[in-house]
């Protein structure tokens, strides 16, 4: 492999072209600029939304879309775009902690025992055989079953569900990485464990890292709408999507076709997160996995 | 396959469901602070703490208490509720039947339209058909079941009055009356799997495709139907059945919420109740239940691998 | 008397420069061995493959025909085709292991022609298929029929091979490069099944290959393939004793003769052209020692003999005579 020896000048450049493949590709920049409005709407939001999201009127229950409510209003008459554009802000937060825990446990034990392998791989590797031998969701019931239910806590025992598949690529990857000379010749001058991670593994399998990073957002923002519909997840009156849809579920007879604008919110983003995870994937050349 | 790979599969099952029998065990002792205190809630009296704390044997030493556990456990006894006298085997045992029904169904509509769909898609690469299966494939697998369940209830059941839109009939109550309450659940629950297949399935088929031996069938004289059935399934079966056997276990954690929308009491109403309770023998029964079951199919796959593969058979 | 017919052929990939082959005709008479030959690269397997309409999805046959039994294979229905493909012609392919399907019992992939052409059942055609087992040298065939393609060594899965190829009794078989993935010693075994199926079948046989060893030593005619054209075509004694293109004779000197030093190797200087970068003249002449001025326009297909064309224009005109290597 002969990227790995490069400097660090042309390994930006080689980034930017991987940007710029993505970026060529209509779908994924789409999904780019899908993903870019919904930042703009988190950080935003209360300077964008139409009306204030919480502003209840009680005279105007369940309103027909109309322009002065884009999407009309919910059971307590509150503007449904504006709750969106509210929501989008869990959207984004909420699979940032599940992604950031899964890294914060798959990485380091990854690099470990990708690198070292031994006592701490066998281990490490048995045990993520069992977690990701139950189901996702069984998994997250479970340890939520010990945290208590909430927001934070849904997203975080989803990042510990995520953390064996995680740690499975960066074992891989590292694996992979280590056998290559250059990691061998580093080490013979004496290069210092942490140098050899920093430098020559952790750029060569951010490749793999980022395509698994950005699948799991998607799967992370659904897992969090299906707990906070049983009620495990966003507590009321925070709105995330899933939170939303329990409503309309529960107001199903009143607003039959209130489902549909946070679910086609939440189909998009997720759409959007795959739709770049692939398309990395096949910037940087890595196998689809069939 | 031969015995001695299914002994080593069986063998390797059995430590995963040890392995797993040990981190739910230790669920309750995971608790931050006192756990006999937490499970008894704010309100409880120092009675009612010491009674959860004899209850959940939580007076001994861990190991103690696990080995007490776990010869329950292989003796079918996975203890109380601890708010109910009934055990929670009865309990499991009472919600069980419509989780499995509507998962089994699930799985039987994935297959039979995923992998049809594949199989069409994956012959007709690059034609419209293809292009059709390839996006719908593509929101399958980003739209939430549950989101799907409530679309469906609100076509079907509330705008119109087709199917019902909550609750389980037994088959006892009559094929067309269980047919009705099943069939919205379960395509609901399926269609991510039926996605995911169809997304397998047609890559398999379409590598497939490209092998020596599909132009050595066809040298012979083999097209159409004859060269789909006897040369290109039987080989793109091979990858999608272990794409199968990932899928059960999700089906089974797709069903919690499944049976939220659609106001059936299964298991994954049982567990969720259980969690928000802090109940924990029965979530404990319940992520073993789980367990069970995935390496059940896994096994299950692996027998089907070797039956299908006759490179494993006489492996 | 002629059985199979391929008139102009010309191959190309369309969207890309044309010519993959270009205007190859040759014929190939019943009961008779005629070998493709040529590197890799220069159309053979290409030529081989479209007879019975094999070719990959991307390639196109833009020109010619292929006469096989009063039918032009290139245009009849795709039913005709079928009813040709596995009956009256059969065919080897060059990697055993891949070109069997791996879930399928040998003994079923013998009998699958007899099926669809005789419309045999299954009993029946499994019992022919062992019969053909033996025919080919497989000891053991009524065990090894329910064998799969894995359980098999290379030279014997090439053996179901040729058994599936003559199931039902062909006229003629194509057999693209049958040997080349084999070891050297059951290279031998299987040309040497190909030499008695042909006599006792009186098969007519297009053999493609690279290597000269396996022409001299199986087939009766030759026809020299180079960069898409036919450099030469001849019979077998004619191309080693009084090669007419350059080519052939350079082929015939790379050959290592027994008896002389490994050093005497003679390799044939420059890399074959890739389609696209043909030269406009003789395809051969940038790496022809015998090249002059007017090589370089077009060069056209001449007689030489009974039975002997070639498109060097030198050897036609008689301003070149070459040397040939003779037999073995």
């Amino acid at each position: 492999m002969t990227t790995a020896t490069l400097s660090s000048a042309t390994r930006s450049s080689q980034r930017s072209r991987v940007i710029r493949n993505v970026l060529r590709r209509p779908s994924a920049a789409t999904a780019a600029g899908f993903v870019a409005v919904l930042v703009l709407f988190a950080v935003f939001g209360p300077l964008i939304s139409p009306h204030d999201p919480d502003a209840q009127d009680l005279g105007n229950r369940f309103a027909e879309l109309s322009w002065s409510h884009l999407l009309g209003t919910d059971e307590f008459g509150r503007d449904v775009a504006s709750r969106i554009i509210q929501a989008s802000r869990i959207a984004l937060v909420a699979p940032l902690i599940s992604v950031g825990v899964a890294l914060l446990i798959g990485l380091p034990f990854g690099l470990w025992a990708g690198l070292r392998r031994g006592v701490v791989d066998a281990v490490a590797g048995r045990l993520a055989d069992t977690v990701l031998s139950l189901p996702a969701m069984v998994g997250a019931l479970a340890i939520l079953a010990v945290l208590g239910p909430g927001l934070v806590n849904a997203m975080v025992a989803i990042g510990i569900i995520f953390a064996p598949g995680l740690f499975r690529v960066v074992r891989g990857a590292t694996l992979a990485v280590a056998e290559e000379t250059f990691v061998h010749s580093a080490v013979a001058i004496g290069s210092p464990t942490r140098r050899t991670l920093w430098v020559h593994i952790l750029p060569n399998i951010a490749a793999p890292l980022l395509v698994q990073v950005t699948i799991l957002m998607g799967v992370a923002l659904l897992a969090e709408a299906s707990l906070s519909f049983i009620g495990l997840g966003v507590q009321p009156p925070d709105a995330s999507w899933g939170s939303m849809l329990k409503a309309a579920y529960t107001n199903q007879f009143d607003a039959p076709y209130s489902v549909v604008p946070p679910g086609i919110a939440m189909v998009l983003t997720v759409l959007a997160f795959n739709t770049i995870g692939d398309a990395i994937r096949d910037a940087v050349g890595l196998r689809r996995g069939i | 396959m031969s015995t001695r790979m299914i002994i080593r599969r069986l063998g390797g099952g059995l430590l995963v469901l040890w392995l797993v029998s040990i981190l739910t065990f230790l669920l309750v002792h995971l608790i931050p602070g006192d756990p006999a205190e937490v499970i008894a809630g704010e309100n409880a009296t120092t009675a009612d703490v010491e009674r959860i704390r004899t209850q959940l044997g939580l007076d001994r030493p861990v190991l103690a208490q696990y080995v007490t556990w776990l010869s329950g456990v292989l003796r079918g006894d996975l203890g109380k509720s601890l708010f109910t006298d009934k055990s929670v085997l009865t309990s499991i045992a009472e919600v069980a039947p419509p989780t499995l029904v509507i998962t089994v169904m699930a799985i039987v509509l994935a297959v039979l339209v995923g992998v049809s769909a594949g199989i069409v898609a994956g012959l007709t690469q690059g034609g419209r058909l293809d292009r059709l299966v390839s996006t719908l494939a593509t929101l399958g697998i980003a739209m939430p079941s549950f989101w799907l369940g409530l679309v469906l209830v609100s076509v079907f059941s509330l705008t119109n009055t087709w199917l019902p839109a909550t609750g389980y009939a037994d088959l006892g109550e009559g094929f067309g009356t269980w047919l009705s309450h099943v069939i919205l659940p379960s395509t609901a629950l399926g269609l991510a799997t039926a996605a995911e297949l169809a997304r397998h399935t047609r890559g398999c088929v379409a590598d497939v495709l490209t092998r020596p031996y599909v132009r050595t069938a066809r040298a012979r004289g083999a097209s159409g139907g004859w060269l789909v059935r006897r040369h290109i399934l039987r080989n793109a079966a091979i990858p999608v059945v272990t794409v199968l056997g990932l899928q059960a276990g999700r089906l089974l954690g797709g069903a919690i919420v499944i049976e939220a929308v659609f106001g059936i009491s299964g298991l994954g109403t049982l567990a969720v109740n259980a969690v928000l309770q802090r109940n924990y023998p029965v979530i404990q029964g319940y992520v073993l239940l789980c367990a069970v079951v995935v390496v059940l199919m896994n096994l299950i796959v692996d027998l089907a691998y070797g039956w299908i593969n006759p490179k494993v058979r006489t492996a | 008397m002629t059985l199979l017919s391929v008139e102009g052929l010309t191959i190309d990939l369309p969207g890309r420069q044309p010519g993959l082959v270009e205007d190859v005709s040759f014929q190939v008479s019943e009961g008779r061995s005629t070998a493709l030959i040529g590197e890799s690269g220069c159309g053979k397997t290409l030529t081989s493959m479209s007879i019975l309409g094999l070719l990959p999805a991307a390639v196109r046959v833009t020109a010619g025909s292929v006469w096989f039994d009063g039918v032009d294979l290139l245009t009849c229905t795709p039913r005709q085709l079928r009813r040709i493909r596995g009956g009256p012609v059969g065919m080897v392919f060059q990697e055993p292991m891949s070109s069997l399907n791996p879930t399928m019992t040998v003994g079923d992939q013998i009998a699958e022609a007899r099926r669809l052409h005789l419309g045999e059942r299954r009993g029946a055609a499994l019992a022919r298929a062992r019969e053909l087992l033996e025919r080919v040298g497989i000891p053991n065939a009524a065990r090894r029929i329910g064998a799969y393609p894995h359980e098999m060594s290379g030279g014997m899965q090439q053996r179901v091979m040729i058994a599936a190829a003559i199931a039902c009794e062909p006229k003629l078989v194509i057999a693209d490069e049958p040997t080349t993935a084999l070891d050297v010693t059951i290279q031998a075994e299987i040309l040497a099944l190909l030499r008695d199926l042909q006599r006792d079948l009186d098969l007519a046989v297009l053999l493609v290959t690279h290597d000269l060893g396996v022409v001299a030593d199986f087939c009766d005619e030759v026809v020299v393939m180079y960069a898409g054209h036919i450099a030469e075509r001849t019979t077998v004694d004619r191309l080693f004793y009084d090669p007419g293109h350059p080519y052939s004779s350079a082929l015939l000197a790379a050959v290592p003769q027994s008896g002389q030093a490994r050093s005497r190797l003679t390799v044939i200087p420059g890399r074959v052209p890739s389609a696209g970068g043909f030269p406009a003249g003789c395809r051969f002449e940038p790496r022809c020692a015998h090249a002059v001025e007017h090589c370089r326009e077009p060069q056209p297909d001449a007689l030489l003999g009974e039975g002997h064309r070639t498109r060097c224009g030198r050897v036609a005109s008689g301003d070149l005579t070459l040397k040939g290597a003779g037999r073995g």
